[in-house]
């Protein structure tokens, strides 16, 4: 008897911690939310949107730069990172026991890996050193290249997930295997491969140590390639450690933007793998 | 010989359909007076180094149903692969020997896999619709990728509508034809890939175990627009149901372990095998 006792209660203790740490594992991002809202809800407002930053000392100010630069940076990356992952992981996926594919496979995984600050340091090396200047273009292509493994990677998942008989059903009806790979397998794992590349699009939206010496930041409005553009992180990066307190408040309600940002992309990830059948368009 | 005759009581009371009352000629006697449709000559099939199927000579009767049994392994989905060139999809597999079908090599230099594919239908055990196509477009599948438009009331809607009543599934879905084919049963979408196959006009058409995955209801069905379909087109099907073969078939070719042991009209085959192996076989000692 004693020992069944023991045993409940052992079990019912154990469970009592799992939900502890279920609990916990969210609590960060709920405190982050909470937090942001508390300090930046109060300084947002239509001007933060719309207006450019001001002088120290003027009240007011916006970061409709840093918000437009970040959707710079993050149009660059994508179309960067997604024709190259999404290719390379069809490739992965059509070829999976070839030599290359598993180069591929392993490197795109340590690619994955490698600190952000290090693609920033390759870009800036290869488009800031020797071109001589910061650019939007640089900025882009060091998160592009953080897309890259991201996306390859969801995309060859996706596509192993569509199963074998759909491609020879395929074949057998006198698809090449080109169109068997584009119009029934990449198809049939749209909705997968979409929800991967807006993950990894979340993922690089609020990226910094990439875009500080790449991008660079402008306190000024610029949606030129060629020049430094402003990006939400750096804007926020550059208040957060000024000394005055307007601007630490417009860092929190840049804090709060961004994080909304990524919220939107992630949320509406998830409604694209929900929605099943759409309309056979072509 | 008598336990077959047993199982297997003579042919015409053993058809599921009610409504097919005479055959339009025997098919025996079309077989011997037509071409074959199919000829393998020493036809073997290789995944790596090993043979699944070996030296396999047959000659596939035009306008009939031909099925092809044997024990699970034997090489029979292997050997109707290589009817279609779908053997050589898999990764280090190859065929030797000669298919010629309505005369013409398959296997013959210049002649593309795809090309063959587009005259030869295949049916898969497991239903296959696409699933981000709608019904039409999944049974104009095969139009579409030879540059055929598919929109509503054009010219294909004929073709469409003729395949889905060979499949004898137009009734159930005439209404919902640009809704997903998810959403049809699995009988429904098993006819759905027999129209598929169809739409295409193809001479033959290779069914891979088609009611394997389905209900007794769902396979009777199949069996029956099978039954029909030997009118138009010519049908090879691989089965592991051998009553499935004895109702529904003209000629048997029984295969063990990827040798062809007999191949004859199915009413002596079923009643009179002529080898020990098969009367073994479809008297239920092995396999």
């Amino acid at each position: 008897m004693r020992t069944t006792r023991g045993r409940h209660i052992l079990s019912g203790g154990m469970i009592g911690l799992t939900y502890l740490a279920a609990v916990l594992a969210t609590l960060p991002l709920l405190l982050i939310l909470w937090h942001l809202v508390q300090k930046g809800a109060s300084s947002l407002s239509i001007a933060f949107f719309t207006n450019m930053p001001k002088p120290v000392g003027e009240a007011g100010g916006g970061m409709a730069n840093a918000i437009v630069g970040t959707l710079v940076l993050i149009g660059i990356a994508s179309a960067i990172g997604l024709p190259i992952g999404i290719g390379a992981g069809l490739y992965l996926a059509e070829k999976r026991t070839t030599a290359l594919a598993y180069t591929v496979r392993f490197l795109s995984d340590v690619l994955n890996g490698l600190p952000s600050i290090v693609i920033g340091i390759f870009a800036w090396e290869f488009l800031v050193r020797s071109i001589g200047h910061f650019s939007a273009l640089a900025g882009g292509v060091a998160l592009g290249t953080m897309m890259v493994p991201l996306v390859t990677r969801t995309t060859e998942e996706m596509l192993l997930v569509v199963p074998t008989s759909l491609r020879e059903a395929a074949l057998a009806l006198g698809y090449p295997r080109w169109r068997t790979s584009i119009s029934v397998v990449l198809r049939t794992a749209l909705a997968g491969i979409a929800t991967g590349a807006l993950v990894a699009i979340a993922r690089i939206a609020g990226e910094t140590a990439p875009l500080l010496f790449t991008a660079f930041g402008n306190q000024f409005w610029s949606t030129s390639l060629r020049e430094p553009i402003a990006a939400l992180p750096l804007q926020i990066f550059a208040y957060a450690i000024s000394a005055y307190d307007e601007w630490h408040r417009l860092a929190w309600a840049g804090a709060l933007v961004l994080i909304t940002i990524v919220l939107v992309i992630s949320i509406a990830a998830r409604f694209v793998t929900r929605s099943r059948f759409g309309a056979p368009v072509d | 010989m008598l336990q077959s005759t047993e199982v297997f009581p003579d042919k015409p009371a053993r058809l599921v359909t009610p409504t097919v009352h005479v055959r339009a000629s025997e098919p025996t006697v079309a077989s011997q007076r037509a071409a074959p449709c199919i000829v393998a000559h020493n036809l073997s099939a290789f995944f790596g180094d090993v043979a699944a199927v070996r030296n396999v000579s047959l000659a596939i009767p035009q306008q009939a149903v031909t099925a092809i049994i044997g024990p699970s392994g034997c090489g029979k989905s292997t050997l109707l692969r290589c009817f279609n060139r779908m053997h050589e999809t898999v990764p280090r597999a190859r065929v030797e020997g000669s298919v010629e079908i309505l005369g013409s090599s398959i296997y013959g230099e210049g002649t593309s896999p795809i090309a063959v594919r587009r005259h030869v239908g295949m049916v898969f055990q497991r239903p296959t619709p696409f699933p981000t196509m709608s019904i039409r477009h999944n049974v104009g599948a095969g139009l579409r990728v030879v540059g055929k438009k598919l929109e509503s009331r054009g010219p294909t809607d004929e073709i469409v509508e003729e395949a889905l009543h060979r499949a004898a599934l137009w009734e159930e879905v005439k209404d919902r034809l640009d809704e997903s084919a998810m959403a049809l049963s699995g009988g429904q979408q098993q006819r759905l890939c027999i129209a598929r196959a169809l739409a295409t006009r193809p001479r033959v058409i290779l069914l891979d175990e088609p009611t394997a995955s389905l209900d007794p209801l769902s396979t009777q069905k199949v069996e029956e627009l099978v039954y029909h379909l030997r009118e138009t087109v010519t049908v090879v099907i691989v089965t592991h149901n051998m009553q499935q073969a004895a109702r529904i078939s003209d000629r048997t070719a029984f295969l063990l372990a990827g040798e062809l042991i007999e191949f004859a009209s199915t009413t002596d085959l079923f009643t009179a095998p002529r080898d020990q192996r098969t009367e073994s076989y479809i008297t239920g000692r092995f396999g």
